[in-house]
């Protein structure tokens, strides 16, 4: 592999690792949000969750750079407070990432949840548990393979991620020049077309064992759990 | 004690429950599918909250909504052994059976111990399977063994054996007998299976309909009317408690009342307590002493009262001594023919085998 192609391949793996990172904890909160809690706009707050499914791509970065901008309400904060840049950066690429694959995660988490036995919860709390005690102890190892199934399922997505990232961090060679982004600039130049082919390949590679992971991963946490 | 004092709605169904049941002891609450036994046991555990009412255990208040006082089911310390048994599929058993044991605050003091409770249930060689390899009646077990070891002070038993078939059930009641008999932890077994009842509870809360309709130690529950309603006609018979005279050939002979009666069982030893039922369908009255007859027990008795039952039946209430009675059900043509009443002086005949026999022991302090 050529050091375009290497890049490419290290920057959409850590893009993407980056991405999983970013959407986990908010996931999880949102998908248990949707399943325990009662509050008014639950149904406006679930559309918005399953937006970046239906949207653009390029509306979703449009968005981003309009709100984490330089001289956006959020990235101008964060610029001015910790000297954070996000647009046009790999941290921005990542933040692109993990919104378009954002619902992915919440809804294997969101059936996971559903499927907990409420019961199992109340049997901790009479033994002594207490809310958050019962999330960690019970709730979260029970949704483990969600969790994971979802995880995985989103990091294989955001390998793939092209127009959100190119909108909102742009197409920089060794900082936002992803395996999909590199894909499209090795088409866009001349003789390019077998690095095309051979970036296609690693791409086609990548997805195939992250589904992989995936199924096996989830069959493991399920035979330990005896369903 | 715990005294119960509860009302709760949900939806249609209206619950209001009022009774006490004595520490140690085996308190059950008896009553059909669908009469609010589960949510009754739900609000004791803390798991649903009153309308209203009081609730206290010993000297510990837990609910009083008056003084807005109801405490989180994890703080009561009240164990419960639900139907399903809920054990945790993630963890091991020695992982379910911790669970509790890790939560038990500090100041708490142990009352049973790991290897105690491990050993009495025979939990050893299960240990390190998770629940999916577990029969129904281990699974009941262990869960049984996590309630334990989180120290409760009362224990709930929401229908342990309803999920499991006969064999099972056979398997599981021993222990729940040890538990009763070894461990001085006062129990609230719910049930519908007036079988479990009479082997292990002494003190019955009968309830229909959301209503505690009666109150008090099995013997005179046994008795009750309103009891027959929910068990039927067949199933209906007096419960008497009796102490071992001496146990030979397969027979153990009892002292009850005055009389004594020839239970067919297993071993038992002079002196132990056993709670025996006499079914009402399985008595026979004679007017004369009668002679030349299989039957083992003939009881001199004398008639308390003679009240019509389903159908042609009527139901005769017998004095045998010390106040115990028996009921025996027979048709009103026999009661007429034999001249029945009140006062009268009878033989109450009960073949040894139709009597059903548990051995209660006095738990170990």
């Amino acid at each position: 592999m050529s050091a375009a192609e290497t890049d490419a391949l290290w920057l959409s793996l850590s893009v993407a690792a980056r991405s999983v990172a970013f959407n986990l904890p908010f996931a999880i909160l949102v998908a248990w949000l949707l399943t325990r809690a009662r509050f008014a706009g639950r149904t406006l707050f679930d559309a918005f969750v399953h937006l970046p499914l239906v949207l653009p791509p390029v509306v979703v970065g449009y968005l981003l750079l309009v709100l984490f901008g330089v001289r956006g309400p959020v990235g101008g904060w964060l610029n001015d407070t910790f000297g954070i840049r996000l647009a046009f950066t790999s941290t921005g690429a990542a933040l692109a990432t993990a919104v378009m694959s954002f619902p992915l995660v919440v809804r294997a988490i969101r059936i996971s949840l559903e499927n907990v036995d409420r019961g199992l919860e109340d049997a901790a709390r009479t033994l002594g548990a207490g809310p958050i005690d019962r999330f960690v102890s019970i709730t979260l190892p029970l949704i483990l393979p969600g969790v994971l199934a979802g995880a995985v399922t989103a990091f294989a997505a955001g390998l793939g991620e092209f127009g959100a990232v190119i909108t909102f961090a742009s197409n920089i060679p060794g900082e936002t020049r992803t395996l999909p982004l590199a894909l499209y600039t090795a088409l866009q130049t001349p003789d390019g077309d077998a690095l095309a082919a051979r970036l296609a390949m690693i791409s086609l590679s990548l997805g195939l064992a992250g589904l992989l992971v995936s199924e096996w991963v989830s069959r493991v946490l399920r035979r330990r759990m005896g369903r | 004690m715990l005294a119960v004092d509860i009302r709760k709605r949900r939806g249609e169904f209206s619950l209001e429950a009022r009774f006490t049941a004595a520490t140690p002891g085996v308190t059950a609450l008896f009553g059909r599918s669908g009469c609010g036994k589960s949510t009754l046991i739900a609000l004791i555990a803390g798991l649903l909250q009153p309308d209203a009412g009081r609730l206290t255990l010993g000297d510990d208040l837990l609910v009083d909504l008056d003084r807005g006082v109801c405490i989180d089911a994890r703080h009561r310390r009240i164990g419960v052994v639900f139907q399903d048994a809920r054990l945790f599929p993630h963890l091991d058993v020695l992982g379910n059976l911790l669970y509790g044991a890790r939560r038990v605050p500090r100041d708490v003091p142990v009352h049973f111990g790991r290897d105690d409770v491990i050993g009495l249930l025979g939990l050893e060689s299960l240990l390190a399977r998770r629940p999916h390899q577990l029969s129904g009646g281990e699974k009941q077990r262990v869960a049984m063994g996590r309630a334990l070891l989180s120290q409760p002070r009362l224990l709930l038993l929401d229908e342990p054996l309803a999920s499991l078939d006969l064999a099972r059930r056979e398997e599981v009641l021993p222990y729940l007998e040890k538990l009763r008999d070894q461990f001085s932890i006062p129990i609230v077994y719910v049930s519908h299976q007036f079988e479990e009842v009479l082997r292990l509870a002494n003190h019955v809360v009968l309830l229909d309909g959301g209503r505690v309709v009666a109150d008090g130690d099995i013997g005179t529950v046994s008795r009750d009317p309103r009891l027959r309603a929910i068990v039927g006609a067949d199933a209906v018979g007096a419960v008497l408690a009796g102490e071992v005279l001496r146990h030979a050939s397969g027979l153990a002979v009892l002292r009850v009342g005055d009389a004594e009666l020839a239970v067919e069982t297993s071993a038992v030893g002079p002196g132990q307590r056993m709670q025996i039922q006499v079914l009402a369908r399985d008595v026979i009255i004679a007017t004369e002493a009668p002679r030349g007859l299989s039957v083992r027990n003939v009881v001199p008795a004398r008639i308390v009262s003679v009240t019509p039952d389903s159908g042609r039946a009527v139901l005769v209430e017998l004095d045998i001594g010390r106040a115990a009675t028996l009921l025996a059900r027979i048709t009103d043509r026999a009661a007429d023919e034999l001249a029945l009443r009140p006062g009268k002086p009878v033989w109450a005949l009960i073949k040894a085998v139709s009597l059903r026999g548990h051995v209660f022991t006095a738990p170990a302090h």
